[in-house]
């Protein structure tokens, strides 16, 4: 357990989401400047950059939350942006989407909290049913015990994981993680790194892991994106990019030691 | 690639941005009648948020009504004595009551509280995300949050009006009941008589539409909060602001609407 999947288990040839061209701009700021990337069925892709380089942006625009200014958007071979709202929902139930503040309803426990998407989607399912589905998420993110707390009453790692559960409930196919371990202790970190292996193996899902964590990439990802000026510097394994002698790529590795 | 272009306005941007901000709200109160006219209907939640407002709301208008009634009981008293007029109070005061006090009184109170405290709510769920949340869970926030709310305070106004009016009721009837021997049935009998039918359906549609307000307006401006806690603060404090503002403007043209009607 706990390791991400080798290059064998990656199906190269089926790209679960597949970026041309993205551009995305707010007035008078231009975040994205024509972005690339497939990513494949089964594959983790980590994406680095500094912060306010449009990381969010990106997997934002992946579920519909923002709407791309240029570009071709495939996510599951639906183009997300010319989706009607009935496919968008559709689409967003394969999708599981970890905020980087976790945004766990703070009116609703833990067991609400995990009930409410399924409930409101499956509307027929049976109490039993609903219960052990929540059982079964708890379990893969080892917070059991938590069950009847509030969100305000957990830590900031274990909020992140009740929110990965929260959108593991619904059987997602892609997971798009957003920070998943910033704001959080080393040690804390290498347990969500594992976390998000063991989803990867248990569920069959294909990822995006925002980060600017080095470690938490290279333990993560399967590949590695380089975000920088709105645009992908490099993308390809952790190794490769970080060779790179370009000065910026150098300087962020750096600096991710030496804070 | 894309070159930012000028922003240029059609009159100046303070005028720009007064339109663009009131077409948005008649965008969003469309929005609410399309999705409140289909299913699925989130009735638990309704109830639920009926039982909240309602609920939360109870002691204060109890308080509040009791107070007024009894007050302006007390006060009225003193010009109706120089003319030897009290027994004339019980009528006044329930014409007071239900025309306008009971209506108007809720409706600040509720301003106050209830609409504040959507404009905060829905405020702190859309900066910390937990709309988009929901949103990318494929659950259709305003139907769920928005649609329910603004029911609920259209269902519960009214009848919150309609007990403040009798708290107020009681609270005039135990000062008159210390001047005058004057019992509780007749003290009602006497108030009763002088209300028409037109009086009372004026007043409910009043407090529907108060109610409709104050809904509507703490969850466009908690839906729309920006700028991270701050906003929150804003959204809730202008929930209360605008809403007060609205209620007395409508309630000056309904009165006149109806007292159009009664002169008819
Ligand atoms: N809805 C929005 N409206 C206007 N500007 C926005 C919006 N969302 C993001 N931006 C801007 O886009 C830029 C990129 O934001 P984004 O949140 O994607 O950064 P990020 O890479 O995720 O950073 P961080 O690591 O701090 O989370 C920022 O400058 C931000 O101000
Ligand atoms: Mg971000």
């Amino acid at each position: 357990m706990h390791k991400k999947n080798d290059d064998s288990s990656i199906n190269h040839t089926e790209a679960v989401i597949s970026i041309r061209g993205l551009y995305k701009s707010f007035g008078p700021l231009d975040v994205l400047k024509g972005i690339d990337l497939d990513v494949f069925k089964g594959e983790n892709v980590a994406v680095l950059g500094r912060s306010g380089t449009g990381k969010s942006v990106l997997i934002k625009i992946l579920v519909g939350l923002l709407k791309p200014d240029a570009g071709n958007i495939m996510v599951l071979d639906k183009q997300v942006d010319k989706l009607n709202q009935k496919e968008l929902d559709a689409l967003r139930l394969k999708i599981g989407f970890s905020f980087q503040n976790s945004a766990l309803y703070d009116s609703m426990n833990v067991r609400q909290n995990l009930e409410f998407p399924l409930k409101m989607n499956y509307p027929d399912l049976k109490k039993n049913e609903v219960d052990k589905a929540v059982e079964e998420v708890l379990e893969a993110v080892g917070l059991k015990d938590k069950i009847d707390q509030l969100p305000s009453d957990l830590s900031g790692g274990q909020r992140k994981r009740i929110g990965i559960a929260r959108t593991l409930i619904l059987k997602p196919e892609i997971m798009l993680y957003d920070e998943p371990t910033s704001g959080l202790d080393p040690i804390t970190s290498i347990e969500i790194n594992n976390l998000i292996n063991d989803v990867q193996q248990q569920y069959k899902t294909s990822s995006i892991i925002i980060t600017h964590d080095l470690t938490c990439a290279k333990a993560t990802g399967n590949r590695v994106a380089m975000l920088m000026d709105g645009v992908f510097l490099k993308v390809g394994s952790f190794d490769d990019v970080f060779a790179q002698t370009d000065e910026r790529v150098q300087r962020f590795f750096n600096y991710n030691f030496i804070q | 690639m894309m070159e930012s272009k000028p922003k240029s306005f059609v009159f100046s941007k303070g005028i720009d941005d007064y339109f663009s901000g009131v077409s948005s709200a008649f965008q969003f109160i469309g929005r609410f009648f399309r999705q409140a006219s289909k299913a699925p209907f989130h009735v638990r939640e309704i109830i639920n948020q009926c039982y909240e407002i309602g609920l939360r709301s109870l002691p204060l208008i109890t308080l509040t009504g009791f107070i007024t009634g009894m007050v302006f009981t007390k006060q009225s008293r003193l010009s109706l004595e120089t003319f030897g007029a009290t027994s004339w109070l019980p009528s006044l005061i329930s014409i007071a009551l239900v025309r306008a006090l009971g209506s108007l009184v809720t409706a600040l109170i509720c301003a106050g509280k209830v609409g504040s405290s959507i404009g905060a709510e829905l405020g702190s769920m859309r900066v910390t995300e937990q709309i988009d949340a929901m949103e990318v869970s494929a659950i259709n926030p305003f139907k769920y949050l928005v649609v329910s709310r603004v029911l609920a305070t259209t269902i519960t106004i009214p009848m919150l009006a309609l007990y403040c009016g009798f708290v107020g009721l009681l609270g005039s009837f135990v000062n008159v009941n210390a001047h005058e021997a004057v019992s509780f049935i007749s003290f009602f009998k006497e108030g009763f008589a002088t209300i028409t039918f037109l009086d009372v359906f004026t007043s409910v549609v009043k407090s529907i539409v108060f109610g409709f307000t104050i809904g509507i307006v703490g969850c466009y401006k908690g839906y729309n909060a920006s700028n991270g806690t701050q906003g929150v603060g804003r959204a809730a404090n202008q929930a209360v602001v605008l809403s007060m503002f609205l209620v007395f403007i409508e309630e000056i043209v309904i009165v006149q609407i109806s007292n159009w009607i009664r002169y008819f």
